[in-house]
C-alpha cells in the first residue's frame, strides 16, 4: 500500500485491435469511435479495427502492426476469451511478442449482445478497453509448460451413454473404470421394452453391450459405487470411489441364484425398484434377469438378519462352501488415478405428483410412462400384459403428453423424447390390448430419422389423436375406477370429456437430484434447467469448462438413445484425442510463494484443491508445485500476508484493471 | 556540529505512542545525546508559535502519532510537514487510522450524541455540547472542528515513513532513530518494520497443524487458552497470519491473540478484506447455512478485521446517508 511496487515498469507501446464480428459487435458498439478513443489512452501506440479479427487477415494485421510499429503489448476487443483468447495469443506470439503480453476484452457477450442502448454500450466498451490497456501494460512474459496425460479413463454412470463410451475406449486399448451407483448397469434403457422408431427390443441391443462391459479385460466395473472426491487436473485426476456393500462377495458369488430361492421369505414381499414398485422382490435379489454383473444383492433395510440378527440365514446355508454372503461388509474407498473423465450420469423422470390435478398417486389407474414401459415389457412384472392394478385389461387408455415439459409451472423445456415414446407406447398398448388409445398432445414433435414415418404409421393404426392440453383427470364417479380426462380439443374448438380405464402420464426428463453436488465435485457448470453445461452448444457439445471432463447422454440435456450413443462416442473420441496427444499445454497462470516473506502460517496448505502446496519443514515456508497448480487462485486469496502471487493475476494487474474500469474518463 | 532536530506530536490517539518514547527508559539519554528535541508538547513546554518560527525543513525528523480528525490536527500536520525534512507516521492511528478510525462507522453527529448524551457514564442533564466559540470574562476561545471522517496522516500530508504498532515498541522507535541518524533508510514510503507476517516470529509457530480448518471461532474469554499451542489451532481469531511482524509476538507471549495493530504487509492493499478472506477460507464446511453459522459467531467483524485500519481501507468509512 504505502511501499513502492517492486515491479511497476509499464509498457508504453500498446496496440489495440477492435473486432466488428460482422454486425455482432459493430451493430451495437460504434467501433470507429471506440478505436478513436482507444488511440488516446496513455501508453497506446495505435488502435485498429477489422471486420473479423479472428480471420487470417485479421490475425495477420495484428502481427504486421506489432512488427511495423514496434508494439510491446496487444489488446484485442472482440468476443469471449473462451472462444478466441488462444487465437490471439498465438497471433501475438507470431508477431514476435510473448504470448502473454496480450489481454482480451469481451465486448460481444459482455456488451453488444446484452445491451440495446448504443451510447451506453460504447461507454461500456471504452471502460473495458481502458481497463485492459492499463492491465496489459504491467503484464510479465510467461512461458507455458506441458503436463503428461494419464491414459486411464473414468466413466461415471453405467447407462447406455457410459456403456458405449467405456466400450469405445476399452476397444481402443485404454483402461476404463466404469462406476455405477445401482447394483447393475443398464440404466433407464434396461427398463424399456421396444425402442422408437424401429421397435427393436431394447434388451436385445443393450444386454450384449452390458455383458461385453463385464467381459472386457480393459474395463474395471464397479457397481453400487459412487465417486466421492475428485482432485487434480486434466491428465492427472485423483478420484475416490466409495464402494457400498452388496453383502455378497463379488469374486465368490457365481450367480446361481439359489440363495434367493432359499430366503426365509417364501414370497417376494418387497416393492421392486427396478419395476418401479409394480412388482415384488425378496430382501436378497437380482434387479432383473439380465443384470450385469449377475450377482445377488442384499437389501439391509428389509433383510431380517440386519434387523434382528436372529434369521436362520437359509441363504448362507445354501451358499455353503462358496461362502459368498458376508453380512459384515462395509463401505470401502478405492483411490484411482485417471487422465480424463466422462460423465454419463443420466436423468431422473419428472415426479408426476407435482401436477396434482392429473391424480398420479391418488387414482390407482394413473400410471407414468416409465411404469408402462415395465408393464409392456415381456420380462416385466406382468410378463408383458398391460393390465390395471386390479387385473383387468383396459379397454381405453389416455396418454397425456408433456407432463413436466413445456409447462411454465414445472419445466419450460421440451424433453425431446416424450412424443415419440408416447406414440410407441400407444402402438404397444394397442397391439397387446386392442384398447382405444388416445394421445393428448400440445404439438407433435417428430424431428428425427424415421420419426415422422413412425408417427404416420401409428396414426394409421387407428390411434385417436387429440390436440390439447389436458386440464383435469377425475373419477367418473360410478365406482368402477374409470377416469375422465377433460381437455380443450383445439382442433375442434370445444371442451371434451373423455372417459378411459387407464391414464398414462408422459413424464419429462429432469436433471438428477444430486446434479448440483456432482457438478461441484467435478468442478463443472450446470445450465439453468440443472443439466450439465457443455463448453459450447455447437462447437464443443461434449466438452465442459473443465479440461479433461466430458459429457455424454441425458446428464447434458434430454435426448434419445441414438443421440446419446453418438454423444458417448464423441466424448470417448475427445478423451482419446487427449490421451494420444500424450501431454497437454498448461496455462502458465500458476501461483507462487514469495519464499523470503512467507511467514509459514500454513493457511494455504488445506486450501489447494490439487494438493499442490506443501510445507517445507526445514525452511518453515510453503511451496507450490508448479506442475500441480492449476491457477485457481484459492491460495492467493487466502494467503493472509499477500505472500502468494499468481502469474497473470498479480494484484497490481487486477487493481489496475479495476481502477481502469472505474475511472471516469 | 549541531545535532539533528527531532519533533514529536500527538493528534487523534490515546497517548500510548508517547509512552513508547518514555519507555525508551535510560536509552532516551542516548537519543537525547544524538538529537535535539525541539518540539514535544506532552513532555516539554513548546508552543505552536515556536514551531511556526522555525525555518522550513529545519526539523530533521518529526514523529507524528494519531489520526487526523480535527481542523487543528490538520493544521499541525501541514505545519510540521513544512518544517520537517522527514515526516514519520508513528503508530497505528497515524499509519492506518487506528482505533479512533472506527468512528468512521458513524457520523460526527451520532458520535457527539453518544459521547455527550447517551453514554451511561455521563452526567449532562442540560445536554451541553462543545461549541466552537466560547466566551468567558471577556476572553474568547475557538475550538477546532471535529471532522465527519477520521483520516490517516498520509490522507492529509505527504508521509515519508511509517512506524507501525499500537503503540510501536521502543525497539522499533530506536531502530527508526538509528536508521535516520545513519542515513540508512529504505525507499520512501516504507514501513520501518519487517515485511513478513507475525507467525514468522511467533514462539508457537511449530504447533500449528499443517491442515488447519475450523468449525468455530472463539473469543478469548470463551476459551481456557493453552499457553503453548497456536491460538488459531485453539479456534481463536489470531490476526497474526495477516499482520506484519516486528513486535516479537508480544500479545501472544501474554497468551492473548494478535489483534493486528502492526497492520498488513506491504503486499496487502486492504488488510481487513485480506484477513477476512483468509479466515473465511479456513471454515470447514460446504454447507451455506453452516458456514453462515460459523462466521456468525465472529462478534463485530468490522471491529475485528478492520480494528486498526478502517480509514486506510478501500472501504474508508460507512456510507454517508444523503
Amino acid at each position: 500500500m504505502q511501499e513502492p511496487s517492486e515491479r511497476g515498469s509499464r509498457a508504453s507501446r500498446v496496440g489495440v485491435f477492435v473486432c466488428h464480428c460482422g454486425t455482432n459487435i459493430a451493430g451495437t458498439v460504434d467501433v470507429c469511435r471506440l478505436v478513436e478513443y482507444a488511440g488516446t489512452l496513455p501508453g497506446v501506440a495505435l488502435a485498429r479495427e477489422y471486420k473479423y479479427m479472428c480471420s487470417d487477415p485479421g490475425q495477420e494485421l495484428i502481427q504486421q502492426e506489432i512488427r511495423e510499429h514496434g508494439l510491446d503489448r496487444v489488446v484485442v476487443a472482440a468476443c469471449s476469451p473462451c472462444l478466441h483468447e488462444k487465437t490471439f495469443r498465438t497471433a501475438t506470439a507470431k508477431g514476435g511478442l510473448n504470448a502473454y503480453h496480450f489481454q482480451m476484452v469481451n465486448i460481444r457477450e459482455h456488451d453488444s449482445w446484452v445491451h440495446e442502448d448504443k451510447d451506453a454500450a460504447l461507454e461500456k466498451a471504452k471502460d473495458l478497453v481502458r481497463a485492459a490497456v492499463r492491465r496489459v501494460r504491467l503484464h510479465q512474459a510467461l512461458e507455458t509448460k506441458r503436463a503428461s496425460i494419464n491414459p486411464d479413463v473414468l466413466v461415471v454412470g453405467g447407462g447406455i451413454a457410459g456403456i458405449h463410451a467405456a466400450l469405445t475406449l476399452a476397444n481402443a486399448g485404454k483402461h476404463v473404470y466404469l462406476v455405477e451407483r445401482e447394483p447393475t448397469i443398464g440404466g433407464h434403457m434396461a427398463k424399456f421394452d421396444k425402442t422408437f422408431p424401429t421397435l427393436d427390443c431394447a434388451a436385445c441391443i443393450l444386454t450384449p453391450k452390458m455383458t461385453a462391459v463385464k467381459a472386457h479385460p480393459n474395463i474395471t466395473l464397479w457397481t453400487l459405487s459412487e465417486v466421492t472426491r475428485v482432485e487434480g487436473y486434466v491428465g492427472n485426476y485423483q478420484v475416490n470411489v466409495t464402494r457400498k456393500p452388496r453383502y455378497v462377495l463379488e469374486d465368490l458369488c457365481v450367480g446361481c441364484l439359489e440363495c434367493i430361492e432359499a430366503c426365509v421369505y417364501q414370497q417376494a414381499k418387497v416393492l421392486d425398484e427396478f419395476n418401479l414398485g409394480l412388482g415384488k422382490r425378496k430382501p436378497i435379489y437380482i434387479p432383473f434377469p439380465q443384470a450385469v454383473p449377475l450377482l445377488v444383492v442384499i437389501d439391509p433395510e428389509t433383510c431380517i438378519e440386519f434387523k434382528s440378527h436372529k434369521c436362520k440365514k437359509t441363504c448362507v446355508e445354501i451358499c455353503g462352501e462358496r461362502n459368498a454372503i458376508d453380512f459384515e461388509q462395509q463401505d470401502r474407498t478405492e483411490t484411482i488415478e485417471v487422465g480424463t473423465i466422462i460423465l454419463g450420469t443420466g436423468f431422473k423422470v419428472f415426479d408426476a405428483r407435482r401436477i396434482p390435478y392429473y391424480g398420479y398417486g391418488t387414482y390407482p389407474n394413473v400410471y407414468t410412462s416409465l411404469e408402462l414401459e415395465r408393464l409392456v415389457n415381456a420380462s416385466g412384472p406382468t410378463g408383458g400384459e398391460v393390465v390395471l392394478r386390479d387385473g383387468r385389461t383396459p379397454k381405453s387408455v389416455g396418454i397425456i403428453h408433456c407432463v413436466g415439459s413445456r409447462d411454465a409451472h414445472t419445466n419450460r423445456y421440451c424433453s425431446r423424447v416424450c412424443c415419440m415414446y408416447s406414440l410407441k407406447l400407444a402402438h404397444l398398448i394397442k397391439e397387446k390390448t386392442e384398447a382405444d388409445v388416445y394421445n393428448f398432445y400440445i404439438d407433435m414433435r417428430t424431428p428425427g430419422k424415421g420419426f415422422e414415418e413412425f408417427y404416420n404409421r401409428v396414426a394409421e393404426e387407428g390411434l385417436k389423436l387429440v390436440r390439447g392440453k389436458v386440464a383435469d383427470v377425475y373419477p367418473e364417479g360410478n365406482g368402477d375406477g374409470r377416469l375422465v380426462l377433460q381437455v380443450e380439443d383445439t382442433l375442434l374448438g370445444m371442451v371434451r370429456k373423455v372417459p378411459v380405464d387407464m391414464v398414462v402420464l408422459s413424464v419429462g426428463l429432469e436433471a438428477q437430484a444430486d446434479a448440483q453436488e456432482v457438478r461441484r465435485m467435478f468442478n463443472i457448470t450446470c445450465a439453468g434447467e440443472g443439466f450439465f453445461l457443455e463448453r459450447h452448444p455447437k462447437l464443443a457439445p461434449v466438452n465442459t469448462f473443465t479440461d479433461g471432463i466430458f459429457l455424454a447422454g441425458c446428464c447434458q440435456s434430454p435426448k434419445d438413445i441414438p443421440d446419446t450413443v453418438a454423444q458417448a462416442g464423441a466424448a470417448a473420441a475427445e478423451a482419446l484425442a487427449l490421451i494420444d496427444a500424450g501431454s497437454i499445454e498448461m496455462e502458465p497462470n500458476t501461483a507462487y510463494v514469495l519464499e523470503e516473506v512467507c511467514s509459514g502460517c500454513k493457511t494455504c496448505i488445506p486450501m489447494c484443491p490439487y494438493s499442490a502446496i506443501s510445507f517445507l519443514e526445514d525452511k518453515k515456508k510453503a511451496e507450490i508445485n508448479e506442475v500441480l497448480c492449476k491457477g485457481c487462485g484459492t491460495c492467493v486469496a487466502a494467503c493472509p500476508s499477500g505472500s502468494i502471487r499468481q502469474n497473470l493475476f498479480e494484484d497490481e494487474e487486477i487493481f489496475e484493471e479495476i481502477e481502469g474500469v472505474l475511472t471516469y474518463a | 556540529m549541531t545535532k539533528p532536530k527531532v519533533a514529536f506530536y500527538w493528534c487523534a490517539a490515546c497517548g500510548g505512542c508517547e509512552e513508547t518514547v518514555v519507555d525508551l527508559a535510560e536509552q532516551i539519554l542516548d537519543v537525547v545525546a544524538a538529537v535535539d528535541i525541539v518540539f514535544w508538547p506532552v513532555a516539554l513546554d513548546f508552543k505552536r508559535k515556536d514551531v511556526e518560527a522555525m525555518p522550513d525543513k529545519s526539523i530533521a525528523a518529526c514523529f507524528l502519532n494519531g489520526a487526523i480528525r480535527t481542523t487543528e490536527q490538520e493544521e499541525m500536520a501541514h505545519l510540521l510537514r513544512r518544517k520537517s525534512q522527514t515526516l514519520l507516521a508513528f503508530g497505528s492511528c497515524a499509519q492506518l487510522g487506528g482505533i479512533p478510525g472506527l468512528a468512521n462507522l458513524w457520523q460526527r453527529e451520532s458520535v457527539l450524541e453518544r459521547v455527550y448524551q447517551e453514554c451511561p457514564s455521563n452526567v449532562n442533564l442540560d445536554g451541553v455540547r462543545p461549541s466552537r466559540q466560547y466566551r468567558d470574562n471577556g476572553h474568547s476561545v475557538t475550538l477546532p472542528t471535529l471532522f465527519d471522517t477520521v483520516l490517516t496522516l498520509d490522507q492529509v500530508v505527504d508521509v515519508d515513513y511509517y512506524v507501525p504498532g499500537c503503540p510501536p515498541t521502543p525497539k522499533l522507535l530506536l531502530e527508526a532513530v538509528q536508521a535516520l541518524l545513519g542515513g540508512n533508510l529504505p525507499p520512501k514510503g516504507a514501513v520501518l518494520a519487517p515485511d513478513h507476517a507475525l507467525c514468522e516470529e511467533c514462539p508457537r509457530k511449530d504447533t500449528r497443524p499443517d491442515k488447519l480448518m475450523l468449525t468455530e471461532f472463539k473469543r478469548p474469554h470463551e476459551a481456557l487458552i493453552d499457553e503453548e499451542k497456536c491460538l488459531m489451532a485453539q479456534g481463536l481469531l489470531c490476526m497474526g497470519p495477516a499482520t506484519r511482524g516486528g513486535c516479537e509476538a508480544l500479545c501472544v507471549k501474554g497468551n492473548m491473540p494478535c489483534t493486528g495493530c502492526f497492520g498488513p504487509t506491504s503486499r496487502v492493499k486492504d488488510s481487513g478484506a485480506k484477513a477476512l478472506s483468509a479466515f473465511a477460507s479456513l471454515v470447514n464446511s460446504n454447507d451455506e447455512k453452516e458456514i453462515a453459522g460459523i462466521l456468525g459467531n465472529i462478534a463485530d467483524p468490522v471491529g475485528t478485521f478492520y480494528r486498526y485500519s478502517l480509514p486506510s481501507s478501500l472501504l474508508r468509512r460507512k456510507r454517508v446517508e444523503a
